[in-house]
């Protein structure tokens, strides 16, 4: 379509634009709105981009397409006042808890208010307060302050795939939730946080753990270490008015030595050993041609969300901790002993762009003697909230150097928190010498991803490495997809649950610039360039670590046993059983059915009927139990009935009868 | 293809003769009703007895003709739809005698079969009683409810045994179809329905031929039409009464819809709480999958249509078309923005026709009998007929239709019986209003009682058809009240997904509760009309745009009783508890004083041992004052 559309007198060319909001955002006009984001599909809920078309109807604008000859007005007395009215009925319910709110500063609906001129509202609230939802490690959902714009719930299934949260019931009882009122800690949420990162309001915010921080600082007894991830360097500063293209890493460690900590580190370096130890893993699976391609491990989104979603493919996850917690591994390796020396414990703190990694920090896989290697993550936004809360000028602070070894890292260690960038960090590691200066392999950084995936062939021949880098779980799966189905060629790929990789993260301070991402990127580039040794094997400290602490190869035991973890199927949605026969203590066989939706349809239904039958005519309910259990997520070869220890799929009220029947003469 | 065409026609009319054959070996018929009203009532009861008692006294009974019998029959005992009479259920006609027995119960089964069927007597007592002058009539034929309807779409409802789909055929059934297929085009199908200016029964009134043509033109291999069934308005039930009474109806509509458009897959959506149609539907649907009528290669013809029932789960949002398309889908339903309308991006991403029960039921005869034919009922813009479910302060209630074009007095007055007063006699004068087309529609007043009913008389009048609810009130209804219980619904039926009709709506149901409440103000008028106004043109969908419509009715035409309810604090009615004066009784007081200590705004007054007296500006109704006599002296209303 091409043309002029009017809009407020003014013609404005139509260039492709899908809809009228986005023809007059051209127009240098901000036309308000809760629900449109471009990325997402449209949603048209939230009434108020409404601008009034050919001096007739009036509709949203986000949802027309523009066409020649149009002729729009914005701001009519009447659109004004139903945008003023819109937000008003949505007030009226909203929790009004401004001051103390966690969104207060960056709250779109307090933003729009203000901008509207509403300075008070004629209606009263319809609803009673609901409960938080505070079940998740990463996520705290308050329903009080949801205005239903639904952009979680697009963001979580359409750029995620994950679809952890949908509307649920009708009218004014209408609220987001998990799969049966369920909290985001028991469900298939991958913790990205993402629905945060686009929440308008605090319906959902990160969990705040800054308490738990404070606490350890003001602890005698505990000795502090901090790490700091790569993207967390290029997005501070954003809090306190500095630019988002500059590392502040140097004026981070101050401010955290300010702040208590007794010793500060650069989580790059952990990710300078991950580009060793992946690459190593990588070329033996090669050589033995086994689990490829490789999907790299450090996002925690993406870990989960494997568990939960394909898990025929966790063999093929890289086996390497993440870069936070190898650096929580190697740090307490090191360092436990002597805080005990001295009466004291030694506990690490994570600063992440990333909610995800406070969900990491708990897995009992990633932890020694039940101690976590990392006791607390907190944000990019939780540390300026701290640095803020302690009256710290952080602007004006001069920077200092991290503490060493594991205070220096590579520009390949750095290039980690943009997407891309750790197969940037690989590809120098293959293609560069020990102790070449190393310069950029793939353009991925400066590149707009293509539907946020990017591919890259090094070598030739048999040495021929073909990478795939994607953002976006959504095009995870996808790329996961096409490889099973042979569609797509790999050896190693790279995922960033988060659009843009960790610089786009949930923890990261919530910005309304469109270019912040890019801002952030580059932030990290300059950071990279500047940076006289940019390959992991030109920084001196992974050397030496390997000989003096490791004592080994990349991929040896200690290695292993510092560096590499291991991953489980997870359900998506906890247990969730109704006991229908109970047995008594005398019980012999316990048997399990499946009443998901799938399993339902094929007959699990008959099957709870003839079993229930059956223990009735043999009066049998001592010694066997039933219980309908929820999808046992084996839905292709429902339904899926387990007797006793025996698991059968398709099953049949005759199979079922039979294994029963063969399990109690057994016993 | 001539060959199959000759064919399924011979097939046709020796089904039709060897059913009438059959028939004609009957010596009598009835027809128990088995619509959701009489089955609530207990007509299976009937049914069964009738069966088993006319069987012990030697009559030979079949509950279904089967045209291979050769042996004659005295009775053929079936089930209908409903027959529309509701009120007077269960309701149970025997021809050729032409009787209608109403409100028959289990315990009058023995004198029906010893005194009618064997004596060939009439029972007087089980026969209606016209109200205005209490005298009985003994067939349909003879009872004005009936005899002021033209059924055309409901014809056969009440009649027709709606699970013999050979019964169906005897009537004419499936030749409307077979012509469809083998002896017209689409494009031809499309300008028959065009020319018989059938529109869309659902509410809106859009032309169905139109609708059709549209489809036909899309450039897409895959299209599909639904079934609207999902009838959602509170007191509406005449998409139901269709799929219950006369399903083929329904299923040969739907062919001759995908032969106009190529739809190639049918869904017929009807709300789990109908589950009488939706077993009737499926039974149809299974029926014509055997009679080759759906499948692959219908008739021999090389057209493939099938049509598969959606049970939904009630939600009065999935009766609009998006959200309809949604839940098909599996997904939740909520309306989606247009463009693109679901005839160009419906199911699937596909060409989607979406057409309502009643409209699909009328298409067969439509076509059997000609656009001409049909033109000549109703009104030049409204052709046809209309059902209504007629209810409220009348005395005849039940589904009805009628001609477009018939005026609301008639409908009421003849019809409907008249007006029901207060005491529940008879009392044209009592006449209020009528609330037409559910929660998105609006009132009717006396000044409305000769405009022709038709889409475009009501719609010069701010009114709409809508789905064809009629609920009769008379001057005892507050229509604040009707305004609160309308709202109450939408705002619960609400997806909940745009701001203005999840929130708006939920507002205006709380200014209602204010004012019903006393607790309004002249500030609340104007917000709530504002409010009104605003949830109307900024909602995403239709039923959003039309939710504040009872509103705004009840304010433009009772005005004057919302001002009591607001500025003197009174409702006319007195439905509104909060705002019936509080009086005491001078005779009974004692003047104990009592009630001047319970007061907390001081309204009453009066000295010791002598009657009180309560200052109506005052007073709250709070009722505390009531609670402390001793004397039964005080009480809510006029002393």
């Amino acid at each position: 379509m091409s043309g002029f559309v009017t809009v407020d007198g003014i013609p404005v060319p139509i260039e492709g634009e899908k809809n009228l909001l986005a023809l007059i955002r051209k127009a240098n006009i901000d036309i308000p709105t809760f629900c449109y984001h471009s990325h997402l599909s449209t949603y048209g809920a939230c009434r108020l981009c409404l601008v009034e078309i050919n001096g007739r109807e009036i509709d949203a604008s986000c949802v027309v397409p523009p066409k020649d000859g149009m002729s729009i007005k914005t701001s009519t007395p009447k659109i004004r006042s139903m945008r003023r009215m819109n937000l008003e009925l949505i007030l009226a319910n909203h929790k009004q808890d401004c001051p103390v709110c966690e969104r207060s500063e960056s709250c779109k609906l307090r933003d729009l208010s203000a901008k509207m001129g509403i300075h008070e509202v004629r209606f009263k609230p319809t609803k009673a307060e609901k409960p938080k939802d505070e079940g998740s490690v990463s996520l705290v959902r308050d329903p009080n302050k949801c205005i239903l714009c639904g952009d979680c719930v697009r963001y979580c299934s359409e750029i995620q795939a994950v679809g952890a949260i949908d509307f649920v019931y009708r009218g004014g009882e209408a609220e987001v939730s998990p799969a049966f009122g369920r909290s985001l800690g028991e469900v298939g949420c991958v913790n990205c946080g993402q629905c945060a990162a686009v929440c308008p309001t605090a319906a959902i915010v990160p969990r705040n753990d800054t308490g738990k921080v404070w606490a350890d600082l003001d602890n005698p007894k505990k000795v502090v270490a901090a790490q700091i991830a790569p993207a967390v360097r290029v997005a501070l500063g954003e809090h306190f008015g500095l630019s988002s293209n500059e590392s502040e890493l140097g004026k981070i460690g101050t401010a955290l030595r300010m702040l208590g900590f007794d010793k500060v580190y650069d989580t790059a370096f952990g990710a300078d050993l991950t580009v060793v130890e992946e690459a190593n893993e990588f070329l033996e699976r090669k050589k033995k041609g086994e689990n490829l391609p490789i999907f790299t491990s450090c996002c925690p989104a993406w870990v989960k969300f494997a568990e939960h979603f394909f898990p025929d493919a966790l063999p093929n996850l890289s086996t390497c901790k993440s870069p936070q917690s190898m650096m929580g591994a190697l740090l307490h390796d090191q360092y436990d002993k002597e805080a005990e020396k001295e009466g004291k414990e030694f506990v690490v703190v994570s600063v992440m762009p990333c909610t995800a990694k406070k969900f990491e920090i708990t897995r009992p896989e990633l932890s020694i003697n039940g101690k976590p290697l990392v006791s607390h993550v907190i944000t990019t936004s939780e540390l300026a909230s701290m640095i803020q809360e302690a009256g710290i000028r952080f602007a004006d602070l001069d920077p200092v150097s991290m503490d060493l070894p594991m205070g220096f890292a590579s520009g390949a260690g750095i290039v980690f928190g943009n997407a891309g960038g750790v197969s940037e960090a690989v590809a120098r590691y293959v293609a560069g010498a020990p102790g070449s200066g190393g310069s950029q392999v793939l353009n991925f950084i400066d590149e707009v991803p293509e539907g946020g995936i990017r591919t890259a062939t090094l070598g030739n021949g048999d040495q021929k490495i073909r990478i795939v880098s994607v953002q976006g779980l959504a095009n995870a799966k996808r790329v996961v997809k096409e490889i099973t189905e042979g569609k797509r060629e790999a050896d190693i790929v790279e995922v960033m649950a988060c659009p843009g990789g960790c610089i786009g993260g949930a923890g990261q301070p919530i910005s309304y610039d469109p270019d912040i991402k890019y801002k952030r990127s580059q932030g990290l580039h300059r950071a990279d360039t500047a940076k006289q040794l940019r390959t992991t094997q030109s920084n001196p400290f992974v050397d030496q670590y390997y000989r003096e602490i490791i004592k080994g190869d990349p991929g040896c035991h200690k290695a292993h046993e510092l560096l590499h973890t291991h991953y489980s199927y997870r359900k998506r949605i906890g247990d969730l059983r109704i006991s229908l026969v109970s047995g008594n203590s005398k019980e012999k066989v316990a048997v399990k059915v499946c009443v998901g939706t799938n399993c339902f349809l094929k007959g699990s239904q008959e099957i709870l009927g003839a079993l229930t039958k059956k223990i009735d005519d043999d009066g049998i309910s001592g010694i066997v139990s039933v219980t309908a259990t929820f999808c046992k997520e084996n839905c292709g070869k429902g339904p899926t009935v387990h007797v006793g220890s025996k698991v059968l799929s398709h099953a049949t009220p005759e199979s079922v009868l039979k294994e029963l029947d063969l399990q109690l003469n057994k016993n | 293809m001539d060959g199959s065409n000759t064919a399924v026609a011979e097939n046709l009319k020796t089904r039709t003769s060897d059913y009438n054959a059959a028939r004609d070996r009957v010596k009598r018929r009835i027809v128990v009703c088995a619509g959701t009203g009489c089955i609530a009532n207990g007509s299976l009861k009937v049914f069964e007895k009738l069966k088993n008692l006319s069987e012990e006294k030697g009559l030979s009974v079949t509950i279904r003709l089967e045209p291979c019998d050769k042996h004659p029959k005295d009775v053929l005992l079936t089930h209908s739809g409903c027959q529309g009479f509701c009120q007077v259920g269960p309701l149970l006609t025997i021809d050729p005698d032409g009787i209608l027995y109403t409100h028959v119960k289990p315990e009058d089964v023995e004198e029906i079969v010893s005194e009618t069927l064997i004596q060939n007597k009439t029972i007087d007592r089980l026969l209606y009683r016209d109200p205005s002058t209490n005298e009985t009539r003994k067939g349909k034929s003879d009872i004005t409810f009936y005899n002021r309807q033209q059924r055309f779409v409901l014809q056969s409802c009440g009649v027709v045994d709606p699970e013999d789909i050979n019964e169906y055929i005897s009537n004419g059934g499936y030749d409307a179809a077979r012509k469809t297929i083998f002896d017209m085009t689409p494009e031809q199908v499309c300008e028959e329905m065009k020319a018989s200016g059938l529109r869309g029964r659902g509410g809106a009134g859009f032309p169905t031929g139109r609708k059709w043509e549209l489809a036909l033109r899309q450039k897409e291999n895959e299209k599909y039409i639904i079934c609207n069934g999902d009838e959602g308005d509170p007191g509406a039930f005449m998409d139901r009464s269709v799929l219950e009474g006369n399903p083929h109806s329904v299923v040969e509509g739907m062919i001759i819809g995908s032969r106009a458009t190529g739809a190639q897959t049918g869904y017929v959506y009807v709300r789990a709480e109908y589950p009488l149609a939706v077993t009737r539907i499926r039974r149809a649907v299974e029926d014509a999958r055997k009679a080759g009528f759906l499948g692959k290669d219908i008739m021999g013809s090389g057209h493939n249509f099938d049509i598969r029932v959606m049970e939904g789960a009630g939600a009065f949002v999935c009766g609009e078309a998006s959200a309809m398309v949604s839940s098909i889908m599996g997904n939740r339903g909520m309306p989606r923005p247009k463009p693109p309308r679901s005839a160009e991006k419906g199911l699937w991403e596909k060409p989607t026709i979406v057409n309502n029960v009643e409209t699909l039921a009328l298409v067969p005869r439509i076509i059997s009998g000609g656009a001409a034919e049909f033109r000549k009922l109703g009104t030049a813009g409204s052709p046809g007929t209309k059902t209504f479910a007629l209810t409220g302060h009348v005395a005849n209630t039940g589904l009805i239709e009628v001609p477009f074009g018939t005026t609301l007095r008639e409908i009421v007055f003849e019809i409907g019986g008249g007006v029901l007063d207060e005491k529940g006699n008879i009392d044209n004068s009592a006449f209020k209003a009528v609330q037409i087309g559910g929660p998105s529609g609006g009132c009717l007043t006396s000044e409305h009682l000769d405009i022709p009913m038709d889409f475009d008389s009501l719609g010069s009048i701010g009114a709409m058809i809508g789905s064809g609810g009629l609920v009769v009130m008379n001057n005892s209804t507050c229509m604040v009240q009707i305004a609160h219980f309308f709202m109450q619904f939408t705002q619960r039926e609400s997806c909940g997904k745009c701001v203005p009709c999840r929130e708006g709506t939920q507002q205006l149901l709380g200014l209602l509760n204010e004012i019903i409440a006393g607790n309004g103000t002249d500030q609340t008028l104007s917000l709530m009309e504002e409010l009104c106004s605003n949830v109307a043109d900024s909602s995403l969908c239709g039923l959003g745009k039309s939710a504040p419509s009872p509103v705004l009715s009840t304010l433009h035409q009772f005005r004057e009783e919302y001002e009591a309810h607001v500025s003197h604090k009174v409702c006319p009615t007195g439905q509104c508890t909060s705002l019936v004066p509080i009086t005491i009784d001078a005779v009974l007081c004692k003047g104990c004083t009592m009630c001047t200590r319970s007061c907390p705004v001081q309204a009453i007054t009066g000295e010791k041992k002598m009657p009180h007296v309560i200052d109506a500006m005052k007073c709250i109704k709070c009722g505390a004052c009531i609670s402390t006599c001793k004397f039964n002296a005080i009480k809510r209303g006029q002393a």
